[in-house]
């Protein structure tokens, strides 16, 4: 089992994914043969610190669920390395990291009890033939650690945490509106304690009069819980207030990963400079200037040689089309895969 | 302060805001009434068939006499003399033709018989337990010197209307409990092959498919000539039934295989899988409680079917055989042309098949129309 990680940040980092694929097979004919794979997530490395938010952004289909799902197992991931600094596995309670690759089922069990997951869909995500309160109990009854009495104070305490009043204990989903239901999720996600939360997309499903409060909602709990998140979204405006460190995800590979500020102030892939000329302005006299990218996003079963990006990057040369650019760490914490990043001089907001 | 003194208007009785989804399939339910009717049909049929029957018919099942093909007994309200009276009846006489050399029945308007309700007669145990001798109705008489035939009597002399009624219990519950066991057979396998795809897949849907493939006759005579000769008839009639449930689990199997397929997929199940959500658990709590209702629906409208297998198989003389009566061997005895030219009253044993099958029908079909609950709001 590998304990180590680079420049020694063991101490206060609490998830490292590293070399992380998942190919899904693609089957064809009576005979199920595999005639190819989509590789939804092809080299996704980043790293979270225990009580921060880690951004993931990038455009729809680009491996975001896939590698939030690869990282508790519910997928089983191609390859590479998912370590975390656990509790559940040692005798005193004391942290150890393990890989959760490597963990046997009811080891990674033991694990689930640390990581939670919200979902981006409120509707699909509760069962529609339990109550609410089932629902949260759901994780503890898991669990075995569901009592009665005790547990039914707790689940009352958690739905008044999240802005729910007791009277919807004994509720069905289908009574709530979506903002409630995303809360109801989140109530679930917390009811075994979890120290790390990956939250897929879970605004943006909403109303965006809605979106602000959730958010709020999941800084204030992750303040008073001491959670970390990977903060799972579409485009950088949704993340930009609420993440320390933002990684930006294309094709199935991360390609940027910096703290928030320097992420936005000098991006350093012309893809996040991308995605950073989206993000609506404050002022509206501000002159849009916004990079239009050419073509779609490359297709994950037939990805192109060399650089991902290069059919639409405006600054690619050959190099870019031959040679796929290595994950570096160009400065101090902020990582970038783009053989051109030293020359480039990107435009940030 | 000026404040209203009026008191605060009462809040208006309000429908319950929280409703299960079973809760809103029977509020959109009990508005179809032919659905409605269906199931209270259906109840009625299974409680005075599978509960009553004993009280409700005259006479004992096997109880013989000497009335052999007697037809239909009239009940009579007005006497030879036209005066108006108690319902009774008249004795029978025999004739022998001696153009046709055939024997029939004439009333002998000499013997009067009145008809009573609550009358004693043979003994039997009611729902199998409390011995009493108390039925329904019945003729004041010595049942050797005369009786009442409501649907005429077979060739041993016995009454028909009670052997519809006792021959109802077994076909009506080989339905049910035959439905069940492929209901039970079929939503297992088919939720387990849905929910595990590949090799346990494939092998559900090679057997389904190879069920579906073979002849469902020679397939079942195969099956009936493994039964032991030497078998009591109990264990007859219940192998018949898991037989029935066999050849039937695949179509269910296939279509809870695929609304797995669809629901496997739906985020709570993967939600419930995060959180460390064993197999069982998912399969039986989170993806089965999804496919009920669609189960439900698909059930109730293919106990007919099994029932109608029964009928056919046990007319066939594949089935059910003798001294068991059930709806199938009373058919096997009406099904003959000489049946029909000569007794054509043992075909009373068509109306209550039919009525049961109409009666399914109606409730599965106001089962489905109720089935989607949601989508009517
Ligand atoms: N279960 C699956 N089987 C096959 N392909 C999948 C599956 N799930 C996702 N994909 C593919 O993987 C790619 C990434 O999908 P996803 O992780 O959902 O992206 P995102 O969340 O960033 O929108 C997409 O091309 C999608 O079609
Ligand atoms: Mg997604």
């Amino acid at each position: 089992m590998s304990t180590s990680a680079p420049n020694g940040r063991i101490g206060e980092t609490l998830l490292e994914v590293k070399g992380l694929k998942k190919y899904f097979p693609i089957q064809r004919g009576l005979l199920r043969r595999t005639v190819g794979y989509v590789k939804a997530v092809d080299d996704v490395s980043l790293y979270v610190r225990e009580g921060e938010t880690l951004g993931l952004v990038g455009e729809s289909g680009c491996g975001k669920t896939t590698a939030s799902r690869c990282i508790i197992r519910l997928y089983e991931p191609t390859a590479g390395q998912v370590l975390f600094k656990t509790r559940a596995l040692s005798p005193d309670g004391s942290p150890q990291v393990v890989n959760l690759l490597e963990l046997n089922r009811e080891q990674m069990n033991r694990v689930r009890e640390e990581i939670a997951m919200i979902f981006q869909d409120p509707i699909n995500s509760l069962n529609p033939r339990m109550t609410v309160s089932d629902i949260i109990a759901e994780p503890m009854v898991i669990h075995g650690k569901y009592q009665k009495g005790v547990s039914e104070e707790r689940i009352i305490e958690l739905l008044r945490r999240v802005g729910l009043r007791p009277d919807h204990l004994r509720r069905y989903p289908h009574e709530f509106s979506g903002g409630q239901r995303q809360r109801i999720g989140i109530a679930r996600a917390l009811a075994l304690n979890p120290r790390l939360v990956l939250c897929d997309e879970p605004v943006s499903a909403l109303d965006v009069s809605i979106q602000a409060q959730t958010l709020n909602l999941l800084q204030d709990l992750q303040q008073e819980f001491k959670l970390s998140y990977i903060f799972v979204a579409h485009d950088l405006s949704v993340v930009q207030h609420i993440s320390d460190r933002v990684a930006v995800m294309y094709v199935g590979k991360v390609v940027e990963m910096a703290g928030s500020e320097e992420l936005y102030a000098n991006p350093l892939h012309p893809y996040t400079e991308a995605l950073l000329s989206a993000v609506p302005k404050p002022d509206p006299l501000y002159k849009s200037d916004r990079i239009i990218m050419q073509g779609d996003v490359a297709d994950p079963s037939n990805p192109p040689k060399g650089c991902y990006f290069h059919p639409r990057c405006q600054y690619a040369i050959d190099l870019c089309r031959q040679k796929t650019p290595e994950f570096r760490e160009l400065k101090p914490d902020h990582w970038v895969a783009c053989h051109r990043a030293e020359e480039l001089k990107l435009r940030g907001i | 302060m000026a404040v209203a003194t009026a008191p605060l208007a009462v809040p208006a009785k309000r429908k319950p805001i929280s409703q299960s989804y079973w809760s809103l399939v029977w509020y959109r339910f009990k508005k179809n009434k032919l659905g409605v009717f269906g199931g209270v049909v259906l109840i009625v049929l299974y409680v005075s068939f599978t509960l009553i029957p004993e009280f409700l018919a005259p006479y004992a099942l096997e109880n013989r006499s000497s009335f052999a093909e007697a037809p239909p007994t009239a009940i009579r309200f007005v006497d030879a003399q036209g005066q108006l009276q108690a319902p009774f009846v008249y004795g029978l006489e025999r004739r022998i033709d001696p153009v046709k050399r055939l024997r029939t029945w004439v009333d002998d308007t000499e013997r009067k018989y009145p008809v009573r309700l609550f009358v004693q007669g043979d003994e039997y145990l009611f729902l199998g337990l409390i011995p009493m001798n108390v039925h329904l109705f019945g003729i004041d008489a010595d049942p050797r010197e005369a009786r009442i035939f409501l649907l005429g009597a077979d060739a041993l002399g016995r009454d028909y209307l009670t052997r519809i009624l006792y021959g109802g219990r077994l076909s009506l519950l080989i339905g049910l409990i035959g439905q069940f066991l492929t209901l039970v057979l079929g939503v297992t396998l088919g939720v387990i092959s849905g929910y595990y795809g590949g090799a346990v897949d494939m092998f559900v849907q090679r057997f389904t498919e190879f069920l579906a493939a073979f002849p469902n006759i020679p397939l079942f005579m195969a099956l009936s000539a493994a039964i032991p000769a030497f078998w009591s008839p109990i264990a007859v009639y219940f192998m018949l039934t898991v037989i029935l449930a066999f050849l039937n689990w695949g179509g269910l199997a296939r279509q809870v295989r695929g609304l797995v397929l669809s629901l496997r997929e739906r985020e709570y199940a993967l939600a419930a899988k995060s959180f460390g959500a064993s197999d069982w658990r998912i399969m039986f709590r989170h993806l089965m409680p999804g496919t009920m209702s669609h189960v439900i629906v698909i059930a109730t409208l293919s106990i007919p079917g099994m029932i109608l297998a029964e009928t056919a198989l046990s007319w066939l003389g594949l089935g059910l055989r003798p001294p068991l009566t059930s709806w199938g061997t009373l058919l096997q005895d009406a099904a003959t042309v000489r049946a029909i030219r000569f007794t054509p009253w043992l075909l009373w044993v068509v109306p209550p098949i039919l009525v049961t099958i109409f009666a399914y029908n109606m409730l599965g079909d106001g089962l489905r129309d109720a089935l989607d609950p949601y989508s009517g709001r």
